[in-house]
């Protein structure tokens, strides 16, 4: 297998911790958390980078890397696994002069500049593993050779209320970056940077070495990095991204972007086939649906086994809800037990909880209420929630 | 595990032909996800089995693509995993194109080099008309430790559950599990009692196995059941070993269809999937999971992933990819892989193979007892 240079490489900031999961995250990844019934958080980005065209991936990870990493294997369920490029695993390593945990972002990818270089890439992109979206690459770096860009910027159209979230643009006609702020408190526009950059290699690599000797610099691309491209007067451009993206950082948004999947139009579809999802699958026997059993605008993962009621909701696998119990407006993930009479409404419970019989867990959810202002409670992995004992909403319970 | 595995993935194509006309008898789907070979490929595996042969003879397409690399069932492996024997010309002396593998005993002759170049010492023949889930692990155990030249797997079962089958193999043993009759039954027989028949899924030492196939080449024998085992009940060590878990037997389209809706009762289910440690494993595809409509009524039924469901199903095995439209009705069917139903349809005890089209309003209706079968990718 000649080793010939790729035009472009993926490198996908995967190391994040995701302290807003609270519990969620307590031993796994950001990136690994399951969701949608059957994916981990990654499987977007990557799936992503797969249906771009993209073969050569590295993944930096960092923060509890161990079900991320055995998740990722070799790269084989994205079609990954390449004799020459493919997924790359890339954790904080030693070098002759000392050794670093990943810092920030542009260090992390400034740590791995080497890897970059082995396969002399025109452009790299750097993504980050915590977004819900599908998007065609290509169409961005076909825009950012079409301007000559020297880094392109993908962002989104978000309501003018959400704008303090994110780092907000300010373009010219042309797409052309002016202003760049962080978390404005009074937006110049409505265009929020999705951490989605393509930027010309050489200047990539001159920039994170002019950051990294910066000693002021916290190295983070959206605080240091693109705005020292911008008051260069480099041609940093604006790519315009439309359709559904999603930052699940937060146990609101995780929620919220998992019921995204629900209703007769749904916001995400995942049963488009023009563009699925790749994940890894378990072997699981198939669902059964219980004769008693309700179940309805909700999507059920193989494994199941459905007794009682469930309305609403995103089921992972080897989820068995009994009967008598009720579950509405919730996401289960793997192997969770909804004992005899149980409810759970508003929740999101994690891998291997169990719901004692007749415990109440969340309340119903209020229909006046938009999407990201349902309280959402969240039972941590492997939690016993006790017969009869009810948790309300805000409560975390997890697992010590 | 010092054992090799090998499996007949063609042997009983023509007992159920509505389902075998476009794939083996081991590509058969079954059970919303599975195909039939992964039962067999599944006891192997879970007995530590790494190295397995599959014999095909014709229409393999389907299963080769089934079973890729043998990835999914950890059998991708330098060493070993699974080879595929497809039938080549000069497999043996006097072969005619229309000839080739037609028997079990043509099948091991043509397959000798596998079996030879194995260094394991005992060999695992296993068909893929049974369905079920086997600790052979135990198995091979007791054939090493009784010194067994051949043991065959037996199910006791009674006379009634046979009336749908065309033909079994009793197996008539003594107090110590040593065969003493080996013979074919036909239903028609009429016997009341309890009897012992073949799982057709037998474990034979590997030079033994040698042996026998040299004998028959020699003296031009042409079945392994009656020349080679049944003549020699007397002098060799034949043994029987009793499956005390679920069994079932596929050989026709009416029993592939009663042991489908079997799998509705949670107590077979529980026998053939939930056994610690000894998943069933199949080839795994990207699909998303299933989605429940607002209005859709699900009732017993067992659903794979990737399915819409906006309708009413009850008493049906729904593969992968189907999809079910508001207003239909689905009762007693088995529906194959990315059947679609119309909105409004009603299907009654109906059995569609994959790629099958039922037109909105459609009524097609069968008996519990002869389903109605429509074939692959037709349009009703």
């Amino acid at each position: 297998m000649p080793k010939k240079k790729k035009e472009w490489i993926a490198m996908l900031l995967a190391g994040g911790q995701g302290s807003r999961l609270c519990s969620l995250t307590g031993k796994i990844a950001k990136s690994a958390v399951k969701f949608g019934g059957k994916y981990r958080i990654i499987d977007f980005t990557l799936t992503n980078c797969v249906n771009s065209g993209i073969d050569t991936v590295g993944v930096l990870t960092q923060y509890q890397p161990h079900l991320l990493n055995e998740y990722m294997g070799t790269g084989v369920p994205w079609d990954l696994e390449r004799i020459w490029g493919g997924l790359k695993i890339l954790p904080p390593y030693q070098r002759q002069h000392g050794a670093d945990w990943y810092r920030s972002t542009a260090n992390a990818i400034y740590q791995n500049i080497d890897f970059i270089n082995r396969y002399a890439p025109d452009y790299v992109i750097i993504l980050s593993g915590d977004h819900i979206y599908r998007m065609d690459y290509r169409k961005m770096l076909e825009y950012h050779k079409e301007k000559n860009s020297d880094c392109t910027i993908a962002v989104l159209d978000v309501p003018l209320s959400e704008t303090g979230r994110f780092g907000i643009m300010s373009t010219d006609p042309d797409g052309r970056i002016i202003k760049f702020i962080e978390k404005p408190k009074i937006p110049e526009s409505t265009k929020a940077s999705m951490g989605i950059y393509i930027f010309s290699k050489e200047k990539l690599i001159s920039y994170l070495e002019a950051d990294d000797a910066d000693a002021e610099s916290s190295n983070d691309f959206g605080k240091n990095v693109i705005p020292s491209i911008l008051a260069a007067g480099e041609n940093l451009y604006a790519y315009e991204f439309e359709g559904y993206w999603k930052d699940v950082g937060t146990v609101s948004s995780l929620w919220e972007a998992n019921m995204d999947m629900l209703g007769p139009e749904p916001r995400l579809n995942l049963n488009d086939k023009v563009w699925s999802i790749y994940s890894r699958q378990d072997s699981r026997p198939p669902q059964h649906i219980g004769r008693l059993a309700v179940v309805e605008n909700s999507v059920v993962t193989e494994g199941c086994e459905i007794y009682g009621s469930v309305i609403n909701c995103v089921l992972g696998s080897g989820v068995r809800v009994m009967s008598g119990a009720s579950v509405r407006d919730s996401v289960i993930m793997d192997d969770v037990l909804i004992s005899e009479g149980a409810s759970v409404d508003c929740a999101i419970v994690d891998t291997g909880a169990t719901i004692g019989a007749g415990a109440r867990v969340g309340a119903p959810r209020d229909e006046s209420l938009p999407p990201f202002e349902v309280e959402v409670t969240v039972i941590g992995a492997g939690v016993f929630v006790p017969s009869g004992v009810e948790v309300t909403p805000h409560e975390k319970l997890i697992m010590v | 595990m010092n054992a090799a595995g090998l499996i007949f993935s063609n042997i009983h194509d023509t007992t159920i032909p509505e389902l075998t006309r476009t794939r083996t008898m081991a590509s058969l789907p079954f059970g919303c996800r599975y195909r039939l070979v992964d039962f067999a490929l599944s006891n192997l595996v879970n007995a530590g089995i790494t190295k397995v042969g599959i014999i095909t003879h014709n229409n393999y397409k389907s299963l080769l693509e089934h079973l890729g690399s043998g990835r999914d069932w950890d059998l991708e492996r330098e060493v070993g995993g699974i080879k595929i024997l497809p039938p080549f010309i000069t497999s043996y002396e006097n072969a005619s194109s229309d000839r080739v593998y037609s028997s079990r005993l043509e099948a091991l002759i043509a397959v000798m080099s596998f079996i030879s170049e194995c260094s394991e010492e005992h060999m695992v023949l296993s068909d893929c008309d049974v369905i079920c889930n086997i600790d052979l692990a135990e198995v091979i155990e007791k054939h090493a430790e009784r010194g067994a030249d051949i043991t065959i797997v037996t199910k006791r079962i009674s006379p009634k559950k046979l009336h749908l089958t065309p033909r079994v193999t009793v197996v008539r043993a003594d107090g110590d599990g040593r065969i003493c009759d080996f013979a074919e039954y036909t239903s028609e027989d009429g016997r009341k009692n309890e009897i012992e028949v073949s799982m057709n899924i037998m474990i034979a030492k590997k030079y033994y196995l040698i042996k026998l196939i040299e004998d028959a080449v020699a003296h031009g024998y042409t079945s392994f059941e009656h020349q080679l085992i049944g003549q020699r009940l007397g002098e060799d060590r034949f043994f029987a070993f009793g499956h005390g878990g679920y069994y079932a037997l596929v050989n026709r389209l009416e029993s592939y269809y009663r042991c489908s809706l079997e799998l509705l009762d949670p107590e077979v289910r529980r026998r053939l999937f939930g056994i610690p440690d000894r998943p069933v494993m199949t080839r795994m595809l990207n699909l998303p999971p299933t989605k429940y409509m607002t209005g859709a009524r699900v009732a017993n039924s067992l659903v794979a992933d990737g399915c819409v469901i906006e309708g009413m199903v009850e008493n049906s095995i729904v593969f992968r990819g189907v999809r079910v439209g508001r207003g239909a009705t689905v009762r007693n069917c088995v529906l194959l892989d990315d059947t679609y139903v119309g909105e409004g349809a009603e299907l009654y005890c109906v059995v569609t193979d994959r790629d099958v089209l039922i037109k909105d309003g459609r009524r097609l209706s069968g008996h519990e007892t002869l389903p109605f079968f429509i074939g692959k990718g037709v349009s009703v």
